[in-house]
């Protein structure tokens, strides 16, 4: 007989296909988070996937928190251009501006916990009932639990203790009215997972993922980008350094490694020697141990 | 990893069994660590956790702790899901605990394995949730057990030890459905036999652990011969370039389609031919479970999401009555001539529990027909009757087409677990 056995690549894909097709088929206004990071890069591409020759029956959501890599957004406009997607942005400056959040002071200042705010305002303004996510089981200890359809009350908040068993892969998606459901396609994929695949499938990524020369400065052992929304202490220098970004967030808590990786081989290559964790140098999640499981239970993704 | 290496690896799925204290977060622990799946940054957070506790050696189990209510109880109370890799295969494991909601949890957990690692206290021996755990690995129709004797090194590493326990296991095991059962004898702790062979277990001769998880044969765990495929959803792009395009979108579960096969949607019980195999790089000759495809057929026929289409000349039962056994995941009692919603693949149908035949002593194993009150961790056969007509096979053949969930219509919130006998 032959051998029916599929790569763990290819039967991640397929996982995840499964789970795009049923969340279009339970919910009536899903929309896909879109970062311009490479987690929601690869679900929008599943997304393609799940549901060619058709177009992606959902919106690209992005919350912006105007703290952006210019990078990022150029990417993420491009992107939805090509494909033919809406794009709907959600934006911090904008909750901020209407007096609906309000700006962290200081050097740690960060627009991380107003995305919050703004990701339950655009869900109410555009009725949205389910939220594609591109998070990950492996990325943090909070998440280790966390289901492919995940149940939010109608403040947008997650009970870990009250989240429906999972059996097999038959996914309970019925809800009261004014709750809503984030969905993770790719939930049982790690970061090496994902680079694999962005490499198997030669998938375009944003350009701060490769190593390129920019002007940077080290606070507290981070390597930050220098740019105007993360004001200089005195003691801190800039210097130019050649970096790339593995993960991309808002500016002010996304750290850069040092590296020459300059192709998809290399980056892959240096993550299976990397022995730190991608959200090791995220600076919002060491506020404190817990500080991922707090914000998710507020409605954080 | 060579970036050229990952191209032939396969994926497996594993749970693991054991009561607390028999070294379940230390053996997850240490595979995670020896198989280099730990980063420096969690390694060093475990570390200074352990030397703030006061404790001698790093302690391992701490990688695998969970949410803060629970560290806080110094419990954990959920199925949790770990990653690793080596160079053969990606292993995720689903990591349940050993407490009281234990049954629910480790149903979840098992679902999906292709294998079960079950632990044993060397010290304790086969105890009476050893069973348990065994039976619902045999339940769940998980492919493979490996059953762990661990904390070798509290009893000498003696093999007089482990003879014994494997003895009394297999005593009992012989009564369930289980094919594949191995044993080792492990120090999750120091790391015997775990991923480096034992220097202190001479007589045995068998596969380390990791060596074994590597080389499960897999390939089998899946139905190749009866071909299923629940429709998920319709794709009709109603474009100029795709105008009559009408795809059947789903993953395939079970069995392998081609092109050209003869093909009945079920319940209607139309027939059609396959036209084509899509996927978004082209069309395929043939696919199998579980890929994620699309179907197009040579005939317009009518066909919607919760249908099902399978080969002409292998068809599942079509039936309104179902006999299952359940495994109850609430508070709230099963309620005879009680409404649930059901779902079974990607069929949503409403069903009434007619009757329940027996429920399962859990400590014993022995079926109980008096007792028919079915609470949070009760197993129970019983029969459903469904509002509409469901295209089933029996779970013992089909772990995909022959499970199901019952919903509570008023919370709904997924109350019971079912396996189709
Ligand atoms: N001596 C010895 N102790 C072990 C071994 N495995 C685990 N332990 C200890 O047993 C206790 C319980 O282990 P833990 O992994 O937390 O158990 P769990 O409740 O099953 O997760 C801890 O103190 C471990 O250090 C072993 O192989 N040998």
């Amino acid at each position: 007989m032959k051998n029916y056995t599929l790569t763990h690549l290819k039967e991640l894909e397929s996982e995840s296909i499964y789970v795009l097709r049923e969340l279009a088929a339970q919910f009536e206004k899903p929309a896909l988070l879109f970062s311009g990071g490479k987690d929601s890069i690869v679900c929008f591409h599943l997304a393609r996937k799940a549901f060619a020759p058709a177009k992606i029956p959902f919106p690209l959501v992005h919350i912006d928190t105007g703290h952006n890599f210019e990078e990022t957004i150029i990417f993420r406009d491009e992107l939805a251009k090509k494909y033919g997607a809406a794009l709907i942005v959600g934006s911090v400056q904008q909750s901020i501006d209407e007096g609906r959040a309000i700006e962290e002071k200081g050097f740690n200042a960060s627009r991380n916990v107003l995305q919050t705010i703004t990701l339950l305002e655009t869900i109410e303004k555009y009725k949205f009932d389910a939220l594609i996510g591109g998070a990950r089981r492996d990325e943090e200890k909070a998440r280790a639990k966390e289901r492919f359809f995940s149940h939010r009350d109608e403040f947008g908040q997650w009970d870990p203790k009250n989240q429906r068993p999972e059996l097999w892969n038959i996914f309970n998606g019925k809800k009261a009215v004014g709750e809503h459901f984030r969905v993770f396609p790719i939930s049982n994929w790690t970061e090496m997972d994902v680079w694999q695949y962005i490499l198997q499938e030669k998938i375009e990524i944003p350009s701060i993922y490769y190593t390129h020369e920019r002007e940077c400065f080290i606070r507290d052992g981070v390597i930050y980008a220098h740019a105007q929304v993360i004001p200089l202490k005195p003691n801190e220098k800039v210097e130019k350094m050649q970096v790339r970004f593995r993960t991309i967030g808002d500016m002010s808590c996304t750290g850069a490694v040092l590296s020459k990786a300059n192709s998809l081989e290399e980056i892959v290559e240096e993550v299976a020697a990397t022995r730190i964790t991608e959200r090791g140098s995220r600076i919002d999640d060491k506020r404190s141990d817990a500080a991922m499981e707090d914000r998710k239970k507020t409605g954080y993704f | 990893m060579k970036t050229s290496g990952y191209l032939d690896m396969d994926l497996l799925r594993f749970t693991t069994a054991g009561s607390v204290d028999d070294g379940k977060s230390t053996l997850i622990g240490r595979l995670l660590y020896d198989s280099k799946s730990i980063f420096e940054d969690q390694y060093e957070a475990i570390k200074a956790t352990s030397e703030k506790r006061g404790e001698e050696y790093v302690n391992l189990a701490l990688l695998t702790d969970g949410l803060r209510a629970e560290r806080e109880q110094g419990i954990t109370i959920d199925v949790a899901y770990r990653y690793f890799a080596t160079p053969k295969r990606k292993f995720i494991i689903a990591d349940t605990p050993g407490h009281i909601q234990y049954t629910r949890n480790m149903v979840t957990g098992a679902s999906t394995a292709n294998a079960a690692i079950i632990l044993i206290d060397a010290r304790k021996g086969v105890i009476e949730q050893t069973m348990r755990h065994t039976y619902i690995a045999s339940l769940l129709r998980i492919p493979h057990v490996i059953v762990c004797i661990n904390k070798m090194d509290l009893v000498e590493f003696k093999e007089d030890v482990f003879e014994k326990i494997k003895k009394a296991y297999e005593a009992f095991a012989s009564k369930l459905e289980i094919t594949d059962v191995h044993f080792l004898p492990i120090s999750a702790l120091k790391g015997d036999n775990v991923v480096d062979p034992s220097k202190n277990m001479n007589w045995y001769q068998g596969a380390t652990l990791m060596y074994l998880l590597e080389n499960l044969h897999i390939a089998n765990d899946q139905n190749h011969s009866d071909a299923r495929f629940p429709v998920q959803y319709v794709i009709r792009p109603m474009t100029s370039e795709h105008h009559d395009y009408r795809g059947y979108a789903g993953r395939i579960a079970g069995g392998v389609f081609k092109k050209g096969d003869a093909i009945t949607v079920l319940p209607s019980g139309f027939t059609s031919k396959i036209k084509s195999i899509d996927v978004l790089e082209g069309q395929l000759d043939e696919a199998f479970s579980p890929m994620s495809v699309t179907l197009t057929l040579e005939d317009e026929i009518d066909i919607s999401r919760g249908d099902m289409i399978v080969k002409t000349d292998n068809q599942p039962e079509t039936t309104q009555d179902i006999e299952l056994m359940i495994c109850w995941l609430a508070d709230k009692k099963l309620q005879v001539n009680g409404k649930y919603a059901l779902k079974h693949a990607s069929k949503d149908v409403r069903c009434v529990v007619k009757d329940i035949q027996y429920k399962i002593n859990i400590h014993t194993l022995e079926k109980n027909e008096e007792d028919k009150s079915i609470g949070l961790n009760d197993i129970a056969r019983i029969t459903l009757r469904t509002t509409a007509p469901i295209a089933i096979d029996k779970y013992s053949q089909n772990r995909n087409t022959g499970s199901l969930i019952l919903i509570d219509e008023a919370t709904n919130v997924t109350v019971g677990a079912g396996m189709i006998v």
